[in-house]
Parts: structure tokens; sequence; C-alpha cells
């Protein structure tokens, strides 16, 4: 545990003899992650080398997905051991990380921030909502899942997904693009 | 009871459990606006009516709560917004979700209609169509020269709004916020169905506070219907509600770290969120506990081995708890004067949560009007009175070592029994109400034979929003995020 009264030299030893908070990596699908590569292939995506600069963009998300979506950027899912990292602009970004049912409000900024990205831009769809508009399905604010305003490459599904599930998705991502 | 409150009271109302309705002049309902020692504390459209709910500060143990309804002739009604600036946001959103016009209101803007939807005025009964592009969002005195434009897309990962921050020299002369990108028309999506298939909405109306919402919402409807749930299921939602609130201030101290690059504090936040979240997993099957909390009870009772990993998760919090606190001294020293609510500010809004009681607020649903299990839980009186993000830590501090206590407590001496008892398919009315982690969620609903004809869930963001826009006049433009993070707006639970 974390305190500032322990003198420089003890915390040290503690370090190195505990273990890392940081929890395994999820086992990924090989299958999976073959189809995923012949997919993206298919649609010309170039190599990105094994790094992804991430972007969260809420389309009417509850805070549910994004909560979970921050826990991915700590000490416990520790992003960065597989080269991911999340970037404050759309412009920075390898992936768009969309969560939300796709208000209808939001529809342009979301189509601006998409065009704002470098190709090959990848969108990963995160949480039912973002599928298919989940329980919002049908309502007069949302178009209904991401789809309808960007293209999709990836859907992750769960309401909300765990991190772990995030991550699987992140690292079959990462395996097929640098295939 | 004095004054205006207590002459209401004395008339007949429309039933409603537990505080009658009662119906009032236009004349008497313009005249409660200002009244003092009385506060708004929410305010929602119906199909040919308004509705008020509001408080009256009165010694305890008369909770002071008062509804009152005045009807819409001509599609106008008196506004409360001249004197009472709570009820502004709310005007609004019943202009652009009912279509009623405030006579006399203090901002006539659209708030949640950004003329995106294919229809206008979507809770009337046969909504007009209304085809076109969205107009851009207007706001006032729109002097993009000296503005710091943020959102609607945030930078992080945080939830869609636009906030401008209008400077003067290098401070910030004032802050607006335009919300409502996150509206999925869950007021809409709730008619017609039980309440049972209607709690789900309720449960993602804000994912942050997603328990307390369930279980204001599952309070509404026993309340609506006459029922109680059994004493286990009351139990373990409180648990689960402190459990909830371990891990949403957790959260929030954790952004507040990361924005006031506190590392070494976020660390700890997050390993002990993380913890409790698993447990949560274990015991009921879901990381946030969604959709557990359902009107009549509980979806599913407390796992055994989710009892245990719930305990030892809140042991280790308790047992870190004083780490973490010496941590935050750093922190604390940076948060001190950053967006101070003004007194003027907290005595016109009278807003609740960890930024109200941080205030010099006193607005705690746990302790009053108070609810299952907490009379007898003694939820300790938090309060700070400096009103800036250093007070606000210090409640957050505070309430983790409170709630942390009463989870252990509570764990400790579960009722045996069932979790759920069926709900009779009735018409009624009723309030429910439900500290969450944010501050104070009320719900207010209808059933007309079983099925929902009217909801409304008023979360504590209508009152933190307009505190927080008064916090930014005079602040350091730089300390934006700090002053976000410190509030822990919901964003989604007041777009509804």
């Amino acid at each position: 545990m974390s305190d500032a009264a322990v003198p420089p030299w003890r915390r040290v030893i503690r370090n190195l003899r505990d273990q890392p908070m940081a929890v395994p990596a999820p086992p990924v699908d090989e299958a999976a992650v073959r189809d995923l590569a012949t997919r993206l292939a298919a649609a010309g995506v170039a190599r990105l080398g094994r790094g992804l600069a991430l972007h969260v963009l809420d389309a009417g998300d509850c805070g549910g997905c994004a909560l979970e979506l921050r826990m991915l950027d700590g000490v416990v899912y520790d992003l960065a051991r597989f080269g991911l990292r999340f970037v404050d602009s759309p412009r920075q970004a390898d992936v768009l990380l969309v969560t939300g049912p796709m208000t209808h409000a939001l529809r342009v900024a979301l189509q601006q921030a998409w065009e704002a990205a470098p190709d090959p831009r990848l969108v990963v769809a995160i949480g039912d909502c973002a599928i298919d508009g989940g329980v919002f399905k049908g309502s007069y604010a949302v178009a209904g899942g991401v789809e309808t305003a960007v293209p999709v490459d990836l859907v992750v599904r769960g309401c909300p997904p765990t991190p772990e599930d995030v991550l699987e998705g992140l690292l079959m991502l990462l395996g097929a693009v640098s295939r | 009871m004095s004054g205006i409150a207590a002459e209401i009271r004395a008339t007949p109302g429309i039933p409603c459990r537990p505080w009658p309705r009662h119906v009032v002049s236009p004349e008497r309902w313009a005249a409660l606006s200002g009244t003092p020692g009385l506060a708004l504390v929410a305010l929602w459209g119906d199909t040919h009516a308004v509705h008020a709910l509001l408080r009256e500060a009165v010694p305890p143990p008369d909770d002071g709560m008062v509804a009152v309804t005045v009807s819409v002739a001509d599609g106008r009604y008196p506004a409360l917004s001249p004197r009472w600036p709570a009820a502004m946001l709310f005007e609004r959103a019943i202009r652009d979700l009912w279509g009623h016009v405030a006579d006399a209101a203090v901002d006539d803007r659209p708030w949640l209609d950004h003329g995106a939807w294919d229809i206008a005025t979507p809770m009337v009964a046969r909504p007009p169509s209304r085809p076109g592009a969205a107009a851009p969002v207007a706001f006032l005195g729109d002097d993009t020269a000296d503005c710091v434009p943020i959102g609607p897309l945030a930078a992080g990962v945080a939830a869609s709004g636009q906030f401008r921050l209008f400077l003067h020299g290098a401070a910030v002369a004032r802050m607006e916020a335009r919300l409502g990108y996150l509206h999925r028309g869950i007021p809409a999506l709730m008619r017609g169905k039980s309440p049972r298939a209607a709690s789900r909405f309720a449960a993602r109306l804000a994912g942050d506070a997603t328990v307390a919402h369930a279980i204001a919402f599952a309070r509404a409807a026993e309340a609506a219907c006459d029922t109680a749930p059994p004493a286990r299921a009351v139990a373990l939602r409180a648990a689960m509600a402190e459990v909830e609130r371990l891990a949403s201030h957790l959260a929030d101290l954790d952004a507040l770290a990361r924005a006031g690059a506190a590392p070494l504090l976020s660390a700890p936040c997050q390993r002990h969120r993380e913890a409790l979240l698993r447990a949560a997993s274990r015991g009921f099957g879901h990381r946030l506990m969604m959709d557990i909390v359902v009107p009549g009870g509980l979806a599913a009772d407390l796992a055994p081995e989710g009892e245990e990993a719930l305990r030892d998760a809140v042991a280790a919090l308790g047992r870190a708890l004083p780490a973490i606190g010496r941590l935050a001294e750093g922190l604390a020293r940076r948060l001190a004067g950053v967006a101070a609510v003004p007194a003027a500010a907290v005595a016109a809004l009278a807003p609740g949560g960890p930024a109200g009681r941080a205030s010099g607020c006193h607005t705690d649903l746990r302790r009053l009007p108070g609810y299952r299990p907490y009379h007898d839980l003694n939820v300790a009186p938090v309060r700070e009175v400096g009103g800036d993000a250093a007070a606000r830590l210090a409640v957050l501090l505070a309430e983790l070592r409170d709630s942390a206590r009463m989870v252990r407590t509570l764990l400790a001496e579960l009722p045996g029994g069932a979790v759920v008892v069926s709900q009779p398919i009735v018409s009624g009315e009723g309030f429910g109400w439900a500290e969450g982690p944010r501050g104070d969620i009320w719900t207010w609903l209808r059933l007309e034979g079983g099925q929902i004809s009217a909801a409304f869930l008023r979360d504590p963001g209508w009152l933190l929003l307009p505190a927080l826009e008064a916090a930014m006049a005079g602040s350091d433009p730089a300390d934006w995020p700090l002053a976000r993070a410190s509030f822990g707006l919901s964003l989604a639970g007041m777009d509804l």
C-alpha cells in the first residue's frame, strides 16, 4: 500500500518484493484474430505496427461504459504494457472507441471527429448501446447504434462490457493489424 | 410548519404517496417562488399540468416536503425562475419535452432539444413532426473572441456536453454549460411499460449511480402500489448503494488525482475500486450491480461467496483509508480555493450531494426525509463550509469512512428471508428517493392499471450544474479540469 510516511528505501524494497497490480492479459481467440485480420486487409487497412492510439467518443453513453473504459487506463489493466494508449484528440488516434446508442444530437460531432482521425481509422463500438441502440432502440432521440453514423470495424458486447472484454477486443485488433 | 407550505398542506390533495399532490392556482404557484425557507427540489411536466416538489426548512422529524401542481392553460403556466434560479433548467426542459411555456421565464432557449429529432415536444400525445437540420447551439453573449469552447465531444474519457468559459482578462467571467447531447428519451420510453420493465431505463439514466437511481425508481413504484420490499432486500439495497458510493467516490478521487497530477493517490483509488467492483460481480453477477434492484425487492440474492468478497474488499479499503487520506493532503493544498461555490448560489440552489455538503448544505436524503434502513445506521452528518474543491475532497474522504462502516454493519446483520415480493397491478402515484453518490435522487411516477403513464427522474445534476457555473465565475480557466472533476457531475443523468 502506498504510504507517504514510508521512507524511500523501504518503498523500493517493497516494490521489488510486491507483485505488480496489473492483471494478466485476457486470452485472445486466435481464429477471431485471423478473421479480423482478413477483414481489415480486405478493407485496405495498412500495418499500424505494434502500438495503437485510442480515442474515446461518447455518443450518448449513460456513463457505465466510460467508467469501465477509464479503468483500462490505470494501474490495474495497464494498457501501456500492450503498446496501447489513450490520446486526447481524434487527430492523433488510430482507433476510435465509441460508446452510447448514437443520439441524433451528437451525429454531426461524431462524424466530424471521425473525419478528423487519420486513415486508416478503425472504429470499435463499445457496449450493447453502441451496437444497435441497446435498451434505447426505437427512441425518437437515438439513431440506434454507431454504425448509423460511421463505419464500425469491431464490436465489444456487454452492458457495460468489462475492462477485460474491451482489452480482449483491443488485443485482437492489435494482433490483426500487426499481422 | 409555517406559512405558505402549511396552508397548501391543509388543502385536500390528489392521492400520491407519501406526499399528496396539491393543485394550486397560478397566482398561488407564482407566489411560492422565492418564499424564504422554501427550496425547489424538482419541476417537471405532465400532459396538461406542471408539477413541483418543494422542501421547506423545518425542524425534524417533519420532512417539510410539499408537492404542488398547476394546470397548464393555453400551453402556458407561470414561471418560477425569476425568483428561483434553480427552476431555469427545468423550465427549459419542460418546454422541449412537453411544450408547456413558462410565462416570463428567465431563459426561454431550448435545453434538451437541439432540433435534431424528427419530432417536436415528444411527450405530447401526438408529437408534431419537424424534419430539418439541427440548429447551432446558442450561448448567452456569444462572444467567441474571449471564450474557451469545450466539447461537445470530450478530450479524455468523459461525457459529451458543451461548456464555454467566457474570459475577462485571465479570469473566467462566466461559464455556461449546454447539455442535452445525451438525451435518450427516457421519460417517453418508460410510458406504457410495467415498473419492472421500466426499471431498466432507470438503471441506465446515469451509469455511475445505477444502483441509487434504481432504488429511487423502485421505491416510487412501491409507493404507488403501496407495497413494501422484504427486510433482506432493504438491507441489501443499502449495502449495494454504499458499495456504489465507495466505488464512485474512489473513481471521483481518482479523476481528481489525475486532473491534479497526483498519481500516487490515483493508484490505490483504482486498485480498491477494482477490488470492490470484482466483489460486486461475484456477489450479484454484475460489476456495477445494474438491474439487480427492481420494484418489489431484488432480482437476485447476494451469492454467499460474494458476501465474503465484499466484506474483504471493504475491510481492505478501510485499512487503506488513512494512507489515502495522507496522500490526499498534497492534492488538498492544490485544490484550496479552486471553484468555490459563492454563498448566494448555495442559498439560491440548495444543492445536494458531496458538492452541496462541502458548501454548508445539510441535504442528505439518508438522514432527511430518510428511508429504511438508514434510520438504524446513524449516517454521519458530514459537512464542510469552504465550498471549494478542497472541501469537496474532504467530504469524499469522510464519506468513504462512513460508507465503509455502514457496509460492514449491514453485511454483519443481514436479515434472512426472500428478496422480492410481487407487485400488484394497480393505479396510483408515488415518490421515491435515494441518496446517490453525487447527491439526492428523486423519482415520481404514476401507474394506470399497472403501467407507467408518467414518470420523472430527477438527478442531482439539475442543481449541481448551476452551482458549478456559479463556482467557475472568477476562476482561473486552467482550473476547469479540477473544478469539473471535483463536482463529479453525471451529464447523462441530467439529459434524461
